[in-house]
């Protein structure tokens, strides 16, 4: 379980979220949606133990986060950061296997199950074959795959992930969904950040909306994903019509309807 | 590279590599030890050196040695060649230790300002007699202590400097960071150069402190130094894969499990360490740190299990090298400081990597 109670935090002292209340059961698999400076990150960030309350407290199962090393911290919960350049030197191996690093003793090195880990993690997220090409060298997409691949290497009880898709083809976007729902279905805990509305109807069971640092809509797509909500959160005009093949509702933008034409009326 | 089936084998070939890189590494530090111990004005044949040797470790192999000659081979120059090497390890250790956690490949004891801290300290410890008679001498037990609290001191001073603006360590401009090194080097120089003033007597020579110089140094001194440099190594090297972790930059360090702050400190510490306890025997000696942990990278790539190993045996062997030039290339039996070696190989080397990180954009924060 991972849960936010009145979670108010920012950087340099200015408040990004204002009292965010959130609780995500085992095994949920949630979006987190909103515009560009609603708070995602901020927010994904304080859940991962990252960015410090400046009130309210962030509690992993039964513990409150700020109790926990940063191991057991990384133990309980694994990311995928939104932008992050790749080190030079380092194959997507060795990248992958530094996902075991908070299982591993303080002594010992990685070992066999740690590699094990690390391969089972590369073959997953589909990128089994990068595992010895230089992680500096790969494009965008290769290396969100191997950002993700290093998430599950990690851990697979809770994942927070920041935008995890956004540089992914169509069809590597699919599949990397397909693989958090594969993920979700094994029990494990999903938070994803996601600009892509249509994404997260088709595959969240729970959509959570920030506005301005404040959760201003949480549930099921059915409920909340509605034209009113959507053009209220985002202002600007869309359309909601079902998925022709699933049946999820989808959003569709009109043209010439920016934030500006929407105030006009 | 490799295809979908030979992952697992593709990682131990590259383990493989590794183990014979560095064996060829202790290979090459072993004849190197020999041969250096033959150089020198005064002539000793290969196999007079390695009866000496092995003589003088307590090994009966032919006819006792000329007296004459043992004492060259073994208390001058093996003495001198185990303090170099020592040096050598211990800068190239700590120069990796620096460039991983700064995320700065300029960094280095020398280019941060550490190297002449710990000569502030360790010329000002002589020069206050709080290191007593044996400090003429260079042999107080003290000095290495006085030259990490220097080091320490400079290293505070440089990346206070360097943070002015605020923002964590990693993400400061590597400019930035040496541009400071430099300031408090120079200024370092300078403070030691008027302690020098103040006392002709007490101070080693200026040219010992700034360029550095393995002239007249024996046992005592890698005695002296040893037990610093080993808590130094042990400190770095206990921490390897958080150096990996650390080359992901902040974020990502702590996402992953390291408590990146206390990681940072405890390996500034062990770098200062190795780092005072080489100036304190062997004066400020330059670039070594610089250019053999990237030599190291560019055969082994980043990763810090292999690299402090690798980089400790090639720094060796390089200053082992560079003293040798320095003892044998001027006519006449002269000597020229070690540090105007290392800094004729690395000067060239330290542009080159400027000029070829500095046109590549920025890292994120």
């Amino acid at each position: 379980m991972i849960r936010a109670r009145g979670l108010t935090c920012g950087y340099g002292g200015r408040p990004v979220l204002h009292g965010v209340d959130l609780r995500l059961a085992p095994g949920e698999f949630a979006a987190l949606l909103g515009p560009n400076g609603s708070g995602k990150t901020t927010l994904l960030s304080a859940l991962a133990g990252l960015v410090r309350p400046m009130d309210g407290a962030v509690e992993l199962g039964d513990r409150d986060i700020s109790g926990l090393s940063a191991r057991e911290r990384a133990r309980l919960v694994s990311c995928v950061p939104q932008s992050a350049s790749a080190p030079a030197g380092f194959t997507v191996r060795e990248l992958v296997l530094m996902g075991r690093f908070a299982h591993t003793g303080l002594l010992g090195g990685y070992g066999p199950q740690d590699e094990e880990a690390a391969l089972a993690a590369l073959v997953d997220a589909g990128c089994a074959e990068l595992a010895q090409r230089q992680a500096a060298e790969l494009s965008g997409g290769e290396w969100q795959r191997v950002l993700l691949a290093r998430a599950l290497c990690q851990g697979r009880n809770a994942l927070l992930l920041d935008e995890a898709t956004s540089a992914l083809d169509l069809a590597r976007r699919v599949e990397a969904f397909d693989l958090l729902s594969r993920v979700n279905a094994g029990g494990g805990t999903i938070l994803v950040a996601v600009h892509d509305l249509n994404l997260a109807a088709l595959y969240c069971p729970r959509l959570i909306f920030l506005k301005g640092g404040r959760v201003v809509l949480d549930g099921p797509a059915r409920d909340v994903f509605t034209e009113a909500n959507l053009k209220d959160i985002y202002a600007t005009d869309i359309r909601v019509a079902p998925h022709p093949v699933t049946g999820a509702p989808q959003a569709h933008l009109v043209p010439g309807a920016g934030p500006a034409a929407h105030t006009a009326g | 590279m490799a295809g979908q089936g030979g992952d697992m084998c593709a990682a131990r070939r590259s383990t493989v590599r590794a183990v014979l890189a560095v064996s060829a590494l202790f290979l090459c530090l072993a004849i190197t030890v020999a041969l250096a111990c033959g150089a020198g004005s005064f002539p000793a044949p290969p196999g007079e050196v390695l009866r000496a040797l092995a003589q003088a470790a307590g090994i009966p192999w032919g006819e006792p040695v000329d007296p004459a000659l043992a004492v060259v081979v073994v208390d001058i120059r093996l003495a001198r060649v185990l303090l170099a090497g020592l040096a050598g390890a211990s800068l190239a250790v700590a120069g990796a230790a620096f460039q991983g956690v700064l995320r700065n490949p300029l960094a280095d004891s020398f280019t941060l300002g550490v190297s002449g801290g710990a000569a502030f300290g360790a010329s000002l410890a002589i020069l206050s007699g709080i290191a007593g008679e044996a400090a003429l001498a260079g042999e107080a037990r003290v000095l290495p202590a006085c030259a990490l609290a220097g080091a320490l001191a400079a290293l505070a001073l440089v990346l206070g400097l360097a943070r002015a603006g605020g923002g964590p360590l990693s993400s400061l401009r590597r400019e930035t960071v040496v541009l400071a090194g430099i300031v408090v080097s120079t200024f370092l120089s300078a403070l030691i150069s008027l302690l020098k003033s103040l006392d002709e007597e007490s101070v080693a020579s200026i040219v010992f402190w700034i360029m550095g110089s393995f002239q007249g140094r024996g046992f005592e001194h890698a005695q002296l130094a040893w037990p610093y440099m080993l808590v130094g190594a042990a400190l770095v090297f206990w921490r390897a894969r958080q150096l990996d972790l650390l080359a992901l930059g902040e974020i990502q360090a702590r996402m992953l499990g390291l408590d990146a702050g206390r990681a940072r400190l405890w390996l500034l510490l062990g770098a200062s360490l190795l780092s005072g306890a080489a100036v304190a025997v062997s004066g400020v000696i330059g670039f070594v740190g610089l250019v053999v942990p990237h030599l190291v990278r560019l055969m082994l790539g980043a990763g810090h299990a292999r690299l402090l190993p690798a980089s400790a045996l090639l720094g060796a062997l390089l200053l082992i090298w560079a003293d040798v030039v320095a003892r044998s290339i001027l006519p006449g039996g002269a000597e020229m400081p070690v540090g105007v070696v290392t800094a004729l190989m690395g000067g060239p080397f330290f542009c080159l990597i400027l000029a070829r990180r500095g046109l590549s954009r920025g890292r994120d924060a």
